[in-house]
């Protein structure tokens, strides 16, 4: 068995228990960038020097708890990769965005301190669609990452890059970030786990906003198991994010066990209708009976409002990067243009020439729903919209305590299909987006593949703050499926 | 069906301080009307008697203590202007 | 023939509040640091910063609200106001639209003709101030500073009830009079920490509806408002005589030209797309916090007042002037502590520091002198260690440099002499020097010992009693 055939906790078990070195399994992990990524582009920055020094003082650590291994954190020891839009001081972070082309970060995202605190050791940061707007990883500045299973289809996005490192054991695990899927299509492309736990579960301080109220960081991983060890580490309240909950969190790793007995889980019929691909349909049903098997008691039911979480979320999702973009702006850090006549003529400038097609196209449909004369009509119906939906969301969770339902209506598509009709594209994040919009936490987890053996993932759905309820429930699914 | 002029274009741009070519501003117009398009989907439902939900989470009242806790890290935050002069940023004439 | 017109004034008032830190972050707020280095990265706009409101802002814009009679918004959020400029580091500013925490407030002022008049308060929003520019000629840029990013601000919102530019003045000095007892901000206009725009508009006398009106900018003390308000009335006027209308603009006033012009182009469009900043959570105000506010209010103005007169044996007009500013009153009242004298407290204030600050253009707050060294000086005037002339002049150094009366005293031998050996034989010097106001003394002319007087003081070097001069100079004539 090869180094990087471990898990994240496996590996760090080997390396408690002596048998592996820190820098030795750093060391492979980047030997296998070297000889592997240029195939798949699925890092922007690889931060050679910086993990190798960080595996050195780990391993002094470690002799230092010689015989007390056991108050290490269970991810002692292991290299994480680091989507290009959360901050690491002093690492390159680029949005795989030209605007951010140069930018180094002065400080440390808190998910960032607080996975170095726990002992991992940062790789580098992964590539993604320009500020995390798309669902291919087709949109970066740096080139197009391609999904590991068939490296003409596309990873998924916009955590692509991190779904494609783990899927390709270049990292152990990482972080990414959702704000209408982005780590669950990516996950469910590459056939890896990712949670995208509920709004304010995680920080998002250092993490350079696209939608807001949407955004949040989530673990990604080789399993369900790594996945909650990782969220046990980056979870809870941050005085520095306003909108992180002050609640006690417990141990999501503790929620790891064989058990669905009883557990309601609702399929709205609603995600079953035209447009699902009919192999990821037959799956994902399967992927149900597989859990009803185990104890679940499984039910049909409708969900309500489904189509209109799209133009909600393209609305919202829009509206708030069209602000948060605006600091962009060529004066205080990244790229300006070299000629310009006057202030407002280099804003603009700076910006066409900065940001890509797909982050313009949103910028400019933002501004508008937000403008004089359209904010009613647009903007705040979005949000009464979004009202009702998680109103929806709110009765089903009354009567069950898991959704279930696919992640994406098909699996990965080719590279260069995706992005000639914008809207169907945002039609594939029909699945996911809900629980952005509602901040409920959603996992996704390999459950099959199609024809070609392309992976397709099984997205289960939690109430608010419930992410253990999802991670038990994928955790025995992951079990009986081996 | 909506219909972007090119006035509506030029406006946009002014507020997003984004400068198209005149082949983008067409695509931009053709894209904006598709999605405005399908986005008034969210005219159907009835929302007559409904809260707008701007945030997700019922956290309320979150406040910092009024203390100093920052201290200059202006030679690192600098660093990344693309032009700096006399620990300011360099910016063209504004007036 | 001209109609007569009526001037319509509603003013936004900008107030920088007291607090240690920034609105958002944990800059410090204070003056005078070297450009950026009170900066951090909420407060410079780096990406993946968020902002956390500081309590105390809340606090103050609460106990603001509520001594204007304000109505408080117990369900409050913040908004965004989009806009690109190089002093806000963000490209928005986040602010209250939509619901601002204070609403339906009043203030009540006094009139020129002696009436009192209530101006109505529209709201009162919190907000974040801008960086400052600095314009480079010789480079031909604009340089960036974000120290001032992010200090907290209230923006007080009149409703377009005043008339006359002193109704705008006595509006002001109302709203600085109350925020500075609150210790809410020191409201000091020419430093920037209370700033007004003023949106005037005029119409014929006896109309109903309002004219167009125009938002005056740039206006850093009660003489450029005063001007701006006149200069854009009569502006309006002309206008509107000649047959031409008033667009609804912005204006810059240049008050060494006093002229305004407009202050937008083409690239700003006025359209801010104002929505609810999704990185602040909702404030709710509880009763618990009211009541600490209301609890925790020091005394106003007119309690002040009213103490004074029951406590303290001084002139109401005295009163007046003291309890006008808070830092005057506040040193009245810390040096009538020490030396238990408040008549002679009150009576160098009105005299001496008055006439020192007119002089020298000093506002209360940036007075030197601490109240114990004032205290001290006083006491040794009672004690008559020296005379009150002598106080006089140490005084005009203290004012400029703080320092310990006794000790200077001391130090430079000041003390007037009580030694009646010595002063006998420097009046006898005296009296032989001039024989000729001696005779005229005799004669009669009772003035002539005033002469005496001032020559003795002066070859006592100011270090006698003028009393004890005065009367041993009677003596030795009789």
């Amino acid at each position: 068995m090869s180094i990087l055939d471990y898990s994240a906790l496996e590996l760090s078990k080997e390396i408690k228990a002596g048998n592996i070195g820190v820098a030795e399994a750093t060391k492979a992990v980047l030997d296998h960038i070297n000889n592997t990524d240029k195939n798949i582009n699925a890092f922007i920055t690889v931060a050679d020097e910086r993990a190798l020094q960080k595996a050195e003082s780990l391993q002094k650590q470690l002799a230092e708890y010689r015989g007390k291994e056991a108050e290490l954190s269970p991810l002692f020891g292991v290299p994480f990769a680091v989507k290009d839009n959360i901050c690491v001081k002093n690492m390159r972070t680029t949005c795989a965005s030209k605007i951010l082309g140069n930018f180094v970060p002065t400080y440390d995202a808190t998910v960032v301190s607080r996975l170095e605190s726990a002992g991992a050791v940062i790789i580098g940061k992964t590539n993604m669609d320009e500020f995390a707007m798309g669902s291919t990883s087709e949109t970066s500045a740096f080139g197009i990452t391609k999904n590991p299973a068939d490296t003409d289809c596309v990873p998924g996005g916009s955590s692509g890059g991190s779904a494609a490192a783990i899927a390709s054991g270049m990292a152990y695990g990482a972080l990414g970030s959702d704000t209408g899927g982005s780590i669950r299509q990516p996950a469910s492309y590459c056939g890896v786990v990712g949670l995208k736990p509920t709004y304010g579960r995680v920080s998002r301080y250092g993490l350079i906003a696209y939608g807001s109220s949407l955004d949040q960081i989530g673990p990604m991983g080789k399993n369900v198991e790594d996945v909650a060890a990782i969220l046990d580490i980056i979870a809870g309240h941050d005085k520095n994010d306003a909108t992180s909950a002050d609640l006690e969190g417990g141990c999501f790793a503790d929620a790891c066990v064989e058990d669905v007995k009883g557990l309601k889980i609702g399929i709205p019929k609603g995600y079953f209708a035209e447009g699902l691909d009919g192999k990821v349909k037959e799956t994902v049903l399967a992927a149900a009976k597989t859990l009803e098997e185990k104890g679940a008691i499984i039910e049909e039911f409708d969900l309500g409002f489904e189509e209109y979480a799209i133009p909600a979320y393209y609305t919202i999702a829009s509206a708030e990067a069209s602000s948060n973009l605006e600091r962009f702006d060529g004066i205080k850090y990244g790229y300006r243009t070299k000629e310009f006549n006057g202030l407002h003529n280099m804003y603009k400038k700076t910006r066409s020439e900065g940001f890509g097609p797909e982050v313009k196209r949103r910028i400019m449909l933002g501004s508008f729903v937000l403008s004089s004369g359209y904010y009613d009509a647009y903007y705040l119906k979005a949000l009464k919209v979004r009202a009702l939906i998680k109103e929806a969301f709110d009765r089903a969770f009354e009567k069950y305590d898991v959704i279930l339902g696919p992640v994406a209506p098909t699996t990965a598509p080719k590279i260069g299909t995706s992005l000639t009709d914008p809207l169907k594209m945002y039609l594939g994040d029909i699945y996911t987006i809900s629980a952005n919009l509602c901040g409920i936490p959603a996992i996704s987890v390999p459950c099959g593949s199609d024809d070609s053996g392309m992976p397709i993932g099984l997205q289960l759905m939690g109430k608010m703050f419930d992410e253990k309820t999802l991670i038990r429930t994928a955790y025995t699914f992951e079990k009986a499926r081996v | 069906m909506n219909k972007i002029t090119d006035e509506t274009i030029e406006y946009v741009g002014i507020l997003a301080k984004l400068e198209l070519t005149d082949e983008e501003k067409e695509k931009a117009k053709k894209d904006m009307e598709q999605m405005l398009d399908y986005i008034d989907k969210l005219g159907e439902p009835d929302t007559e008697n409904v809260t707008p939900l701007s945030h997700v989470l019922p956290v309320k009242n979150a406040f910092r203590e009024d203390e100093v806790t920052n201290s200059d890290d202006s030679a690192n935050i600098l660093k990344n202007a693309p032009e700096e002069q006399d620990n300011m940023f360099v910016v063209p004439q504004t007036f | 023939m001209s109609k007569e017109y009526e001037t319509v004034i509603g003013l936004e008032v900008h107030v920088e509040l007291a607090t240690k830190t920034k609105i958002f972050c944990g800059c410090s707020t204070a003056f005078g640091g070297e450009p950026n280095t009170h900066t951090c990265p909420v407060c410079t706009g780096m990406p993946g910063s968020l902002p956390v409101l500081n309590k105390q802002v809340l606090k103050y814009a609460i106990a603001v609200g509520l001594a204007t009679n304000c109505e408080i918004t117990r369900f409050s959020q913040f908004d965004r106001k989009n806009y690109f400029y190089p002093d806000n580091p963000q490209n928005y500013q986040i602010s209250q639209l939509y619901m601002p925490i204070c609403r339906d407030g009043h203030v009540e002022i006094e009139n020129e003709a002696g009436e009192t008049k209530k101006v109505r308060i529209h709201e009162i929003h919190m907000e974040e101030d801008a960086g400052k520019l600095t314009h480079d000629d010789f480079y031909d840029c604009t340089l960036v500073d974000y120290n001032r990013s992010g200090v907290p601000l209230i923006e007080i919102v009149s409703e377009p009830d005043m008339r006359s530019a002193e109704e705008v003045i006595s509006y002001l000095e109302t709203l600085r009079t109350t925020i500075s007892y609150l210790g809410a901000s020191d409201c000091k206009l020419n430093e920037g920490s209370m700033r007004a725009d003023v949106n005037i508009s005029v119409r014929p006398v006896g109309e109903k509806a309002f004219g167009t009106r125009t938002e005056m900018k740039n206006l850093n003390s009660f003489r450029a408002i005063t001007h701006a308000i006149e200069g854009e009335r009569a502006r309006q006027i002309d206008l509107l005589e000649s047959g031409e209308k008033v667009v609804q603009e912005t204006r810059r006033w240049d008050d060494i030209k006093g002229e305004s012009y407009p202050m937008r182009s083409k690239e700003d469009a006025q359209d801010y797309r104002y929505f609810p900043d999704p990185d602040l959570p909702p404030i709710e105000v509880s009763d618990e916090l009211l009541e600490e506010i209301r609890a925790a209010k020091p005394e106003m103005r007119p309690e002040k007042m009213k103490r004074y007169k029951d406590e303290y044996d001084i002139p109401e007009y005295d009163i007046g002037i003291i309890t006008s500013n808070k830092h005057l009153a506040d040193l009245f009242e810390e040096t009538t502590d020490v030396c238990k004298q408040p008549k002679k407290v009150s009576n160098w204030i009105m005299g001496e520091i008055l006439r020192l600050m007119k002089e020298t253009e000093t506002d209360p707050e940036n007075l030197v002198f601490s109240p114990e060294n004032l205290a001290k000086l006083i006491l040794l005037v009672e004690q008559k260690v020296i005379n009150n002339n002598m106080a006089k002049s140490i005084f005009e150094k203290m004012f400029s440099e703080d320092f310990d009366p006794e000790k200077y005293v001391e130090e430079h031998g000041l003390k007037t002499v009580a030694d009646d050996g010595a002063l006998r034989k420097c009046i006898e010097q005296v009296l032989i020097d001039n024989p000729k106001s001696v005779e005229d003394f005799k004669a009669g002319k009772d003035k002539a010992i005033g002469f005496l007087v001032g020559q003795t003081m002066k070859a006592m070097k100011g270090k006698a009693d003028p009393s004890a001069v005065n009367e041993m100079l009677r003596e030795l004539m009789k």
